[in-house]
């Protein structure tokens, strides 16, 4: 048994302890906006925050969290109105938005440690997402307006 | 029959909304759909939309959402001719029916080519004018009045000299009892409500909150999970297995032979891996694991001195390029490439005696529901096919090969089963665009202008491989944008030499044209640096009989300066194609630095796509256009070893990243035209812009794709 906490549940599962917390995640927690892409920590589809951190959980053995704090895509905001995702529909980013959860996420923990990104800080944090639709013009541009909309006092 | 459709799974799609968008799994068969236009208190007047009391107006959109925004445009082009406020609109995702639900003008109900918008433009504003027509009728009726004096507005009927008005929802009872009408007024372009306008993409929120559902996220109650060992060389076959160690791991429930290998089922992906990895399979490999990547060059090679089919012949270019005169010779190169959709290949299924139940995130819905037919032995009206969110197509999807998997897995097991690819199953069991070998000769006048032109092009054809074309005619997706090259040349000789190897075959976005762009305008480019003349000037000249060629040629080159001084270091490109009923050029601005890196800092593109429906998406697909054509430029290269791909991963097969990204700059010439194809004409000019432009800086000519840096470096 694995004890943690997930979008502020505490949940205990009985899965093997290799057992990649990407496939927990999404079939042991039902929790499918964290997306599979690569398996090999190269495209960045199933990133969540551990305690606040980006981590790929394609590659995170779920014993590595035992106790820790997890956030996915479905617990970011309540209403979907985190600073990431209003600038993410102002600005049209998705496509097929296969990627995109895992872009929010990465795009969310690089605000919550600098809150005016520059455009290298960017490349720095989001160069391990890919796009395959190839939004990137409009993520740069939204974490731009991300960061606007959070100085103006949205959480 | 039980559908075995859960709630949840039901829930999960139905409820994916936001502002009143609903991604709906439509699980009523077809018969039932019909049956249900007839059902009281629904204004349902054909198989695309209906309007209930309180006024919601569901929109059934044929086009899978894969991620070129068909379900915000289609619910745009609907709402715009019904005059309903898009607020009020919610989606449904439509059954496979094709009776009901086929492009008009394929006849399929399957979607590539970039047809959404183009082929069912016309049609869907029919049939929202029809609707829009008799609910005004009904107003009429309920008022007393002619019909000539009621307009309709946002959602509803008035009557301007008495002001009244009724809500479309107050009108359903009346409408529904109205004949439909066959010649419906279309509105005129200056009554757009949204149409050309910019409209939010609407299915934006359930893509940033998780809720969307795409197929690997499909949950059927009783559902197990499938990973399927495949034949590492394509075409070859199970001889035999032995699962007892497979078996042996906890969670793994089945293994059986289906016609694409063996699958092991589980509880979850996880066992059904772990028990993939213990398998022991021996296989008869076939034929094709005598092809390498090098035995097909040398068979192009071979092939490449022998003439080909005619594909096209104006004039004699083979008598003017023997006078000797000024002649140009290059040989140009493709390779094979994947399409690396992010979301990879899987599919949902469950199939009883009775029916079969599919959720796939198909370009092909009734490709689907006629494949599964066949392999159940059910009638097609047995089997329902729910399209799920595509986390990309690009002409991947449209295969079928993945659902098969689905179907035979489910019904060997007889529970429901979701069979999911690896990243490494999708990239070496893909469809792949062809690689290409490609002879051009052309002879210049005095002035340098070209007066004849040859082109022999050596490379096996997708729509021949597919039996969609015979053995033996011109395949018209190999010679795409070459055969129709839009320059002004008298003496015109275009050849094809179909050789096939083997290699499975598909559509990649923009298809043919995705390479034919490049080898024709970087030959044209060629040419004008050997006439001595301005690349874009060259092209010009030459598009006397191609004005939307030369509208798109002369924006993008005004928008981007071209001739201004640039930065030192940096250097431009053009390039220019018709691809998918739109026009597109490109210019690129490049630097190279000493070690033969290539950095592209800016792409201006000017797109002729006829009307812009929806300008944002335009801009959008143009964007993700660029980033697809960029990955091939700079990193895209399937290689064959043994009949077996090379490449598995994004390690080896990598894709462009955001710290790669230029800057794309799209300006939209509108030329009044009928709508054009958007998702794929981005693409094709692209590589020959940037390659163009990395002759600019370097005088290195890229002739093979994709670039290779050391053959830039400055020793
Ligand atoms: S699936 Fe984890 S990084 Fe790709
Ligand atoms: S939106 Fe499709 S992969 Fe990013």
């Amino acid at each position: 048994m694995i004890t943690f906490t997930i979008n502020g549940r505490r949940r205990q599962v009985d899965v093997p302890p290799e057992m990649p917390l990407l496939w927990v995640i999404r079939e042991t927690l039902g929790l499918t906006g964290t997306k599979y892409g690569c398996g090999m920590a190269l495209c960045g589809v199933c990133t969540v925050h551990l305690d606040g951190a980006p981590v790929r959980t394609c590659v995170t053995p779920v014993s590595a969290v035992a106790g820790k704090k997890v956030t996915t895509i479905e617990g970011l905001s309540d209403k979907g109105d985190h600073p990431v995702q209003r600038a993410w529909t102002e600005v049209d980013v998705p496509q097929c938005g296969f990627c995109q959860p895992g872009q929010i996420m990465s795009a969310a923990a690089l605000l919550a440690t600098k809150p005016s990104p520059t455009d290298a800080d960017i490349d720095d944090a989001m160069s391990g997402n890919i796009c395959r639709c190839g939004t990137y013009q409009r993520i740069r541009a939204a974490i731009h307006r991300a960061a606007a909309l959070k100085k103006g006092g949205a959480r | 029959m039980k559908t075995g459709i859960s709630r949840r799974a039901l829930l999960k799609g139905g409820l994916a909304v936001g502002a009143g968008l609903s991604i709906g799994f439509p699980v009523v068969q077809a018969a039932r759909r019909v049956a249900r236009a007839q059902t009281p208190g629904v204004f349902a007047p054909n198989q695309w939309l209906r309007i209930d009391r309180d006024g919601v107006v569901t929109i059934v959109n044929s086009v899978p959402e894969m991620g070129q925004g068909s379900l915000t445009t289609t619910s745009m082009i609907i709402a715009d001719e019904l005059d309903a406020v898009l607020d009020n609109v919610r989606v449904e995702q439509a059954p496979a029916n094709p009776a009901l639900y086929k492009n008009p003008v394929t006849g399929n109900q399957a979607y590539g080519g970039s047809r959404g918008v183009r082929d069912h433009f016309d049609m869907w504003r029919k049939a929202a004018a029809g609707a829009r027509e008799m609910l005004a009728q009904a107003a009429a009726n309920e008022w007393g009045v002619p019909v000539e004096s009621v307009e309709t507005e946002a959602g509803a009927a008035l009557h301007r000299a008495t002001g009244r008005r009724l809500l479309y929802g107050q009108l359903v009872d009346r409408a529904q009892q109205l004949p439909v009408p066959q010649n419906p007024t279309l509105k005129t372009p200056d009554k757009f409500r949204y149409i050309g306008k910019v409209v939010h993409r609407r299915d934006t929120p359930e893509k940033i909150t998780g809720r969307g559902v795409y197929g690997m996220d499909v949950q059927v109650p009783g559902m197990l999970v499938a990973s399927i060992e495949r034949c590492p060389v394509f075409g070859g076959k199970v001889k035999s297995f032995d699962a007892t160690a497979a078996k042996r791991v906890k969670g793994v429930k089945h293994v059986v032979q289906v016609s694409n290998g063996v699958a092991v089922v589980a509880d979850g992906l996880w066992p059904a891996l772990q028990g993939r990895k213990a398998l022991r399979v021996t296989w008869d490999e076939g034929p094709t694991a005598q092809v390498s990547s090098a035995t097909i060059t040398r068979e192009y090679e071979a092939a490449a001195k022998q003439p080909g089919q005619v594909a096209k012949n104006e004039g004699d270019a083979e008598k003017v390029l023997a006078g000797g005169g000024r002649v140009h010779e290059a040989v140009y190169q493709v390779p094979f490439l994947e399409h690396a959709c992010m979301e990879p290949m899987n599919a949902t299924a469950q199939v009883t005696p009775e029916a079969c139940v599919i959720w796939a995130p198909t370009q092909n819905p009734g490709g689907t529901q006629a494949m599964a037919a066949k392999l159940t032995g059910l009638p097609p009206e047995k089997v329902t096919v729910n399209t799920t969110l595509l986390g990309g197509g690009f002409g991947r999807r449209g295969e079928l090969d993945f659902i098969v998997d689905a179907v035979e897995t489910a019904k060997a097991v007889g529970k429901p089963v979701k069979v999911m690819w690896t990243r490494e199953d999708d990239i070496t069991h893909g469809f792949y665009r062809p690689a290409t070998h490609n002879v051009f000769r052309a002879a210049l006048d005095a002035n340098g202008a070209p007066v004849a032109w040859f082109t022999r092009m050596v490379g096996p054809g997708i729509l021949i491989q597919k039996g969609r074309a015979q053995a033996g005619t011109i395949d018209a997706a190999a010679v795409e944008a070459v055969r129709n090259m839009p320059y002004d040349i008298q003496n015109l000789r275009i050849e094809w030499i179909n050789k096939d190897l083997g290699i499975p075959l598909g559509f990649w976005r923009s298809v043919g044209a995705s390479q034919n762009g490049f080898i024709v305008e970087s030959f044209i480019d060629e040419l004008a640096h050997l006439a001595g003349k301005d690349p874009y000037e060259y092209r010009r000249a030459l598009l006397g009989k191609s004005p939307r060629h030369k509208g798109v040629l002369e924006l993008a080159a005004t928008k981007a300066s071209w001739g201004a001084p640039l930065p030192p270091g940096r250097a431009r490109g053009i390039a220019v194609a018709f691809s998918y009923g739109s026009y597109v050029a490109t210019v690129a601005e490049v630097s190279v630095a000493p070690d033969g890196a290539v950095r592209v800092h800016r792409l201006v593109a000017a797109i002729d796509p006829g009307l812009a429906v929806n300008p944002e998406q335009v801009r959008a697909q143009m964007e993700g256009g660029a980033v697809y054509a960029l990955t091939a430029t700079f990193y895209g290269r399937i290689t064959i070893d043994r009949g077996r791909v090379q490449q598995s991963n994004f390690n080896d097969y990598p894709m462009l990243r955001i710290n790669e990204m230029p800057v794309v700059d799209v300006h939209i010439l509108d030329s009044g035209e009928a709508p054009g194809g958007l998702g794929e004409p981005g693409v094709p000019t692209v590589a020959p812009a940037v390659c163009n432009a990395v002759y600019a800086a370097t005088g290195k000519r890229v002739r093979s794709l994709p670039i290779d840096r050391n053959e830039l470096r400055r020793a």
